[in-house]
């Protein structure tokens, strides 16, 4: 894969399928990007798992934080990193460890570890870097567009009222991400990836 | 849906729109309202929180405003888009995120008047210093480099003469600084430049031009091409520092790759105020969708014209980069290949008394402040957009006393070729 342009079928298709997610890093401060993503992608419909050792006895939106992944105690189809670039190699090597394996590994935005991703996906996890599965699912879902972003996807059909708790259709016309390809270079340059 | 990159056109039909969620309405419906109902105590913090998508107030974001940010974003290869009343609001709010007072910024000589004067007084008292450049000499940019420089700010096809800058030569200046390259793309609309694909890392618009192409509503655009990182050195505070308005939240940790435009809306259009009106931003998507159509015949017709005042007695000189005699010739091949605009200038052998006298003689060519109109426009640069700077300036940018700017609309350009012809000879 590579990391500094996905698809979009790659993302819509992880966005698609995984039920479960388990955030490691997850926080009950309501102003950090973990929290509100945690919130905005059980409102859509995941079944989210908070992964954190400092709060361990309390909740997360009614659901209980868990010291670590293998303190999950079932199944996970995706971990979600929300921690920096030089903490994901032990998360990773948590995850590998787990029975069954998670399909997906995502590591938020700001966050990239090659040799990580490179051992996850030789166990045949996919992986995303860099990005946010909130954004990514309002950027798909067109959701996103009210603040003027470019989702980068058309559709001539017309779509629901989106409310609360609703899961929302990816499946828009990909307009692919030839039209931010300058700013998937200059994130290329940035991580000094070639 | 498989990953296919739909052509200009198609985006300029269809980017951000898509039919209206509650009534179908296919075309985007004007939301002309002030304010949008909150679903719960909860779902309002969110949304002030900045945590959930969703709109407030009009003056921070309106739905029909979006779909023009999104449209424009897309056809410029951007991120993400802010619209504002205005090209003048939207520079401000581009360099309120960037600059503290005391800072400076570098801008090219040769701008439209309006901007030179805004950069010039306005910005002044604000403690924004700009710091003038030479867009035909890129060393004058790296000269201008000072360690309180936070931006370079460039024109692609330069106001009054329609000459090119080398985007890609000043792009290095500034990445080699430190510090974005604001591309001021009102001349060329995305159609015939896009500056992003060079190097820009914000682009700037007078929707009032080109993009909404009829001469009926203004309006302004920033685009983030999500190029920069603004989180090195300290250096822009806005983005990379804890926000005390919102609950210490980072932009750029949050937003990622479209923080700047973020910024803009959060921090910019939300204390400063310049919203669009729904309206002009209905009457701006409307004017985009022939975009492609109305460019092609803007440009084919002013080679036409210009061609025409290139071989007439009466003309001393014409700068037009679409002539192949044109200084600027070369690089109009490479950045506008499919056409060099339709806004430049000529000179008359009669000098200012011929200027005034061509003016009064056209019948066809209305004689006004603005270009990009689907009217053929003509102006005396130096008696009115220029008019506050003094001579020496006005023959550097380009707007010396025996000039006249034409901005040549979609009419048949037999017409326009005759409506000069007689003003001319007369």
């Amino acid at each position: 894969m590579n990391h500094d342009a996905y698809p979009d079928n790659y993302i819509r298709g992880i966005l698609n399928s995984v039920k479960s997610i388990a955030m490691v890093g997850a926080s009950p401060v309501n102003v950090r990007p973990s929290y509100f993503a945690f919130k905005y992608l059980a409102q859509r419909g995941y079944d989210m798992i908070p992964v954190n050792p400092g709060h361990v006895g309390k909740e997360l939106l009614g659901k209980p934080f868990v010291a670590s992944l293998s303190d999950i105690g079932r199944p996970v189809d995706m971990i979600d990193i929300f921690r920096n670039s030089s903490h994901i190699m032990p998360v990773v090597e948590e995850a590998l460890t787990l029975d069954p394996l998670p399909k997906v590994i995502w590591m938020q935005l700001g966050a990239r570890d090659d040799a990580a991703a490179a051992k996850a996906e030789s166990v045949g996890i996919k992986v995303v870097m860099n990005r946010c599965p909130k954004i990514e699912y309002g950027r798909l879902s067109s959701e996103i567009s009210w603040m003027g972003v470019n989702s980068r996807t058309l559709s001539s059909k017309r779509a629901p009222a989106p409310t609360q708790g609703m899961r929302l259709s990816l499946n828009r016309m990909s307009v692919g991400g030839g039209d931010t390809a300058a700013s998937d270079r200059a994130a290329k340059n940035k991580t000094g990836q070639s | 849906m498989s990953d296919r990159l739909p052509g200009f056109s198609t985006l300029a039909v269809h980017a951000g729109a898509q039919p209206d969620p509650t009534t179908g309405a296919r075309a985007t419906p004007i939301y002309q309202t002030t304010s949008f109902v909150f679903n719960d105590a909860d779902h309002a913090a969110s949304l002030f929180g900045l945590q959930a998508f969703g709109n407030i107030y009009t003056r921070i974001g309106n739905p029909t405003n979006a779909v023009l940010e999104e449209r424009v974003a897309a056809l410029e290869g951007g991120t993400a888009a802010l619209a504002v009343a205005s090209g003048h609001a939207a520079q401000v709010v581009i360099l309120q995120q960037l600059l503290q007072p005391g800072d400076e910024f570098i801008a090219a000589r040769k701008l439209y008047g309006g901007s030179i004067n805004q950069f010039t007084h306005a910005f002044k008292s604000f403690g924004w210093n700009v710091v003038w450049a030479d867009p035909d000499d890129i060393a004058s940019f790296e000269r201008a480099v000072t360690p309180r420089t936070k931006a370079i700010f460039i024109e692609s096809i330069a106001n009054p003469a329609g000459s090119i800058t080398d985007i890609e030569a000043v792009s290095t200046v500034a990445r080699k600084a430190g510090v974005p390259l604001i591309v001021d793309n009102t001349l060329a609309s995305p159609y015939l430049i896009r500056p992003i694909d060079h190097g820009a890392d914000i682009v700037v618009h007078s929707l009032t031009k080109f993009l909404g192409g009829h001469g009926n509503s203004l309006g302004g655009i920033i685009v983030d091409a999500g190029t920069f990182d603004w989180s090195t050195g300290g250096k822009y505070p806005m983005l990379s520092e804890p926000r005390p308005e919102y609950h210490g939240i980072r932009l750029q940790e949050t937003f990622g790759n479209f923080a700047f435009a973020i910024a803009c809306r959060v921090l910019g259009l939300r204390d400063l105020g310049p919203a669009l009106s729904p309206f002009n931003a209905f009457m701006i998507l409307t004017g985009i969708e022939t975009l492609p159509l109305r460019m092609q015949k803007h440009c084919d017709n002013a080679k036409a014209v210009a061609e025409f005042l290139a071989g007439h007695p009466a003309v001393a000189s014409v700068s037009y980069a679409g002539l192949p005699s044109d200084k600027y010739n070369q690089l109009a091949r490479k950045y506008a290949p499919k056409g060099a605009g339709a806004v430049f200038t000529f000179s008359l052998k009669g000098g200012y008394d011929a200027g005034v006298n061509l003016v009064s003689k056209l019948q066809l060519f209305s004689h006004l402040a603005n270009v990009g109109d689907t009217r053929s426009l003509v102006i005396h640069p130096a008696s009115t957009t220029h008019s506050q700077l003094d001579d020496a300036a006005k023959v550097k940018s380009g707007a010396g006393p025996d000039v006249v700017r034409l901005s040549i609309g979609i009419e048949d350009k037999e017409d326009l070729i005759a409506d000069l012809e007689q003003a001319l000879g007369a």
